[in-house]
């Protein structure tokens, strides 16, 4: 296959950055779109042009670590990683255009690497249950109803790839958070903080400067992992019951 | 130590006497240690500081648990956050004696597969402990919110794995590995927040500090920023993970790496058991020069998919029109009592016979088809489309976006892969070094697995160190604390932060011809052509040959653009590839003296007469523990730890 990219290169937080073209001759449909950056950067060392900084590391989907804006959606056209979508997703000569997430909680690194550090912070807050290490009861002590484990194991699936911030109109990181307070708010272990979780999360999430939501749907819409958009009806009704009882 | 080379590439030194394990029944001799062990009392916690190197399940969860005593810790991830370590990739599950299933599992039993699954070539007392400690891990992960697939009665799920004979692995779908990790990495942010661990994030280090023969910290590269910085305290842990890359086409992540190890290694610290690599032999097989990256496919599948070949050679018919009579079912026909499911080292290295014979499926790469089918069009006939959707759809679906063929309809292609590491940094029994103050854990240690991993055993090794076993016996030596205090200008500070220095501009100042992948992807190709699945004396000492000449060039001709003070991935790139040369050379040296087959290391000049790994008990029960040369091609040293079994009998695994 050949293929026309149109891709971001910025030197640094503190150049400003722009649109490169690059021909590439001999796409395999079988490469994954990373294996294709790769390709692209052994041809640009052997120029003596710099490589594209994209990031990456399991390459099987499941780190969250890679993601890039491919013709203007979040890991492109298929709902998968960027790391799991394949050039048999492109046809012969089609032109692509590779752009880093865009929001600015995520400020640009370089080329298409951008800094996800709120993520953590956001769990910081408060993403987590206060269990210390040694003491904890059998495990079958605290029985789960089934439908509850299975929701909490799908809000769970959350990859932090921060997709879903790239796509919102709003730059909002909600559908994120949301999967974790549902996750944990699901659990029996998770209810005796699950009034602050939700407050300190949420307050944390808009510290970090990322907009509020409208329901708009595209975070769910490219989300590689399927997090379902009531995760934050799930969040909303966690919030109004926390701020009910005077947190 | 021998003045004389052994084989012309080694010496052999010292024995290694002691292993820090108490003596006594085995069922005691963890709470002896513990209750041996010094204690540093709250008070004084705090005024101690511990480097943690790497976020995964070891090193996230001795942080947030080291955190929780009020050690002042420092953690270091070269991701962007520390919930990316590449434990979260792990599938299948996490194996926990709680005998829930009321069949006979026990302590001793988990300790007994893991003992005879590693082929006899690891240490009793760490693996009694490891089974020992498996119920809490299964407590502290549900306590965190660790969503374990569960019953409808509301109690846990188990499934049974790898060819055990009890259900004692617990599981979350497919992503048990990235559940574990997240519960360790929420802990481990919790203590972020609490102050008492400090995050440094897209931070590689690159040089280990050791002041009056202790470890007293790292140097290392901001990868943003560029900035070479060294970071003090009173001990090291190295919770780096494995060192599979080295074959460059791995199921580990992109920047999974040795250097960490690798520098404490040239440091002093001795590394066990270097060539104990496990093939895995279910992954979807390589289609091109471009490959990156090899994908597993968990190994449940083998419950339900049937493996086989065309009995012919050179028959590339398409499999559906392929009648029954002419296929052949290698493992059914093979080993009948295990079929499908023997262990891995087994599965894999029947599966390379086949495609050297010619009777590989696939596409043809570099001359060979590598590649045999895993068919389910049984399993569909008598569960159902639906029953097999409902239990293996996801991996499925992935088989389908990563190969472009429907599995429902075409029989899946596997082929074996590079997957764990069982070497690594020699630990005694406290998981500390042969350098004091440096610990290290999980898969970054040689210790629990011996020559082979049983499934779901990783995850459980990986938590066990870094919740229970490294804080219990870190006191012991803190306790020696307060320690001398170190500057930045002490001499030994400021040599190995201008090491780091020099390496950086050297690599910069090169300015070669060849990239860093094309040399990381050569050394591979020699790696798995002549240390991989099955090992010569002659290809390994070629082999040795090879990744010298490899290297020499490497170090004239590599090209590395970009500067050294921002984000620069070929830099990165550049020095862990260099660390992978020299690790290369230990791993064949070692294979090459073993002169034995076990586990995942196998010797093709021994072998029973059916062609199965044998062991040479007699010459080789020990751990090879090497040490460094004293500079890059000098000859090794060579120190044996024996291996005694005094509750497992060490007998031939037999399969058939």
């Amino acid at each position: 296959m050949r293929i026309t990219l149109k891709v971001w290169r910025q030197k640094n937080a503190a150049t400003p950055g722009r649109m490169v073209d690059y021909r590439l001759d001999d796409v395999s449909e079988d490469m994954s779109f990373l294996e294709m950056l790769d390709v692209l950067n052994e041809s640009l060392i052997a120029a003596g042009e710099e490589p594209v900084a994209f990031d990456h590391d399991c390459r099987e989907g499941i780190c969250g670590m890679c993601g890039v804006m491919i013709d203007g959606v979040a890991h492109g056209p298929e709902m998968t990683t960027t790391c799991q979508l394949h050039m048999r997703s492109f046809s012969d000569g089609d032109t692509i255009t590779v752009e880093p997430w865009r929001a600015d909680p995520f400020p640009v690194i370089k080329d298409l690497v951008v800094n996800r550090g709120a993520f953590d912070r956001i769990i910081a807050a408060g993403g987590y249950i206060s269990a210390n290490t040694g003491a904890a009861p059998d495990a079958h002590a605290m029985p789960v109803p089934k439908a509850d484990a299975d929701r909490a194991f799908e809000a769970a699936a959350c990859i932090s790839c921060g997709a879903c911030v790239a796509a919102c109109p709003n730059g909002s990181a909600m559908l994120f958070t949301a999967a974790k307070v549902t996750h944990l708010g699901s659990l029996p272990q998770g209810q005796p903080e699950r009034d602050d979780r939700v407050v300190n999360m949420l307050h944390q999430h808009d510290v970090e400067g990322f907009g509020g939501c409208t329901n708009i749907g595209e975070c769910t819409a490219v989300c590689p992992v399927g997090i379902p958009l009531d995760t934050i009806s799930q969040l909303n009704f966690d919030l109004r019951h926390a701020l009910g009882r005077g947190h | 130590m021998t003045e004389q080379l052994v084989a012309g590439l080694y010496r052999e030194g010292a024995p290694v006497r002691d292993t820090k394990a108490p003596a006594g029944p085995i069922e005691s001799r963890w709470s002896k240690r513990r209750f041996d062990a010094r204690l540093v009392n709250p008070a004084n916690r705090r005024k101690l500081s511990v480097i943690i190197v790497g976020t995964g399940l070891a090193g996230a969860s001795a942080g947030a648990t080291l955190g929780e005593a009020g050690y002042r810790v420092k953690s270091f991830c070269y991701q962007d956050s520390p919930r990316r370590a590449h434990s979260i990739a792990a599938q299948g599950g996490i194996n926990a004696a709680k005998n829930y299933r009321n069949d006979n599992d026990s302590t001793y039993r988990l300790f007994y597969d893991t003992v005879k699954g590693g082929d006899f070539r690891a240490r009793e007392s760490n693996v009694y402990r490891l089974a020992e400690v498996s119920a809490n891990i299964i407590d502290q992960c549900v306590a965190q919110g660790v969503p374990f697939a569960r019953e409808y009665g509301g109690l846990l799920d188990n499934r049974s794995f790898g060819g055990v004979q009890v259900s004692r692995t617990f599981y979350a779908r497919g992503q048990t590995g990235q559940q574990l990790l997240i519960g360790a990495y929420q802990a481990l942010e919790r203590q972020v927040a609490a102050g008492t661990v400090e995050m440094f994030t897209r931070h590689e280090m690159l040089e280990l500090v050791v002041v009056d023969g202790r470890a007293r910290g790292v140097i290392v590269r901001d990868m943003v920023t560029g900035e070479i910085e060294t970071h003090l305290a009173d001990a090291v842990v190295l919770a780096t993970g494995g060192y599979g890359n080295v074959f460059f086409l791995s199921t580990n992540a992109m920047g999974s790496n040795t250097t960490a190890i690798w520098r404490a290694h040239r440091k002093g610290a001795l590394f066990g058991n270097p060539c104990f690599t496990q093939i895995h032999p279910t992954c979807i097989p390589v289609s091109g020069a471009h490959q990156s990256k090899l994908t597993l496919m968990s190994e449940s599948l083998r419950n339900d998919g049937r493996i086989w070949v065309p009995k012919a050679g050179g028959d590339t018919r398409h499999p559906r029109e392929i009648p029954e009579a002419e296929r052949d079912y290698y493992l059914e026909r093979i080993y009948p009592a295990f079929g499908n499911l023997v262990p891995r080292d087994i599965a894999s290295r029947a599966a390379k016979n086949v495609c050297d014979e010619g009777r590989g499926v696939g596409p043809e790469v570099e001359g060979v088809r590598r590649g045999v089918y895993l068919d389910f069009a049984d399993a569909i006939k008598r569960l159902g489309l639906e029953a097999v959707r409902s239990k293996y759809g996801n991996l499925f679906d992935m088989y389908q976006r990563i190969t472009g063929e429907n599995p429902y309809e075409v029989p899946m292609r596997i082929y074996p892969a590079v997957h764990y590491t069982m070497g690594g940094l020699w630990v005694d029994y406290d998981l500390q070094s042969t350098i004091p103050g440096l610990f290290v854990t999980g898969e970054a240690n040689f210790s629990d697995h011996g020559a082979n991993r049983l499934g779901a055993s990783a995850l459980m090794q990986g938590l066990a160190d870094g919740y229970f076993v490294l804080p219990n016996t870190i006191n012991d030596y803190l306790a020696d604390g307060p320690f001398a205090t170190v500057g930045e200008d002490h001499p030994a500070v400021a040599e190995a932060a201008a090491n780091v220095q020099s390496r950086v501009q050297t690599f910069l100042g090169l300015q070669g011809s060849r990239s860093v992948d094309s040399f990381h992807k050569e050394l591979g190709q020699i790696m798995w052509e002549y240390c991989g699945m099955e090992r010569t004396e002659e290809g390994l000492r070629t082999a040795v040959e090879k990744i010298r000449a490899l290297r020499d060039q490497f170090w004239t001709d590599v090209r590395v653009l970009g500067e050294a003070e921002e984000l620069n991935q070929s830099l990165e790139k550049a020095g862990r590839v260099a660390d992978f040369f020299e690790l290369a050379e230990l791993m064949c040296i070692d294979a090459l003296h073993r002169r034995e087959s076990c586990g995942g290391h196998f010797r093709a000049e021994s072998q029973t007469e059916d062609g199965e790994a044998l062991r040479h008990d007699d010459e080789f029960a020990y751990v090879a523990a090497w040490e460094w040369g004293g500079m890059v091609g000098a000859p090794p040293v060579l120190h044996k730890e024996n291996l005694v079994y005094e509750h497992v009998e060490m007998k031939q695994r037999s399969y058939k």
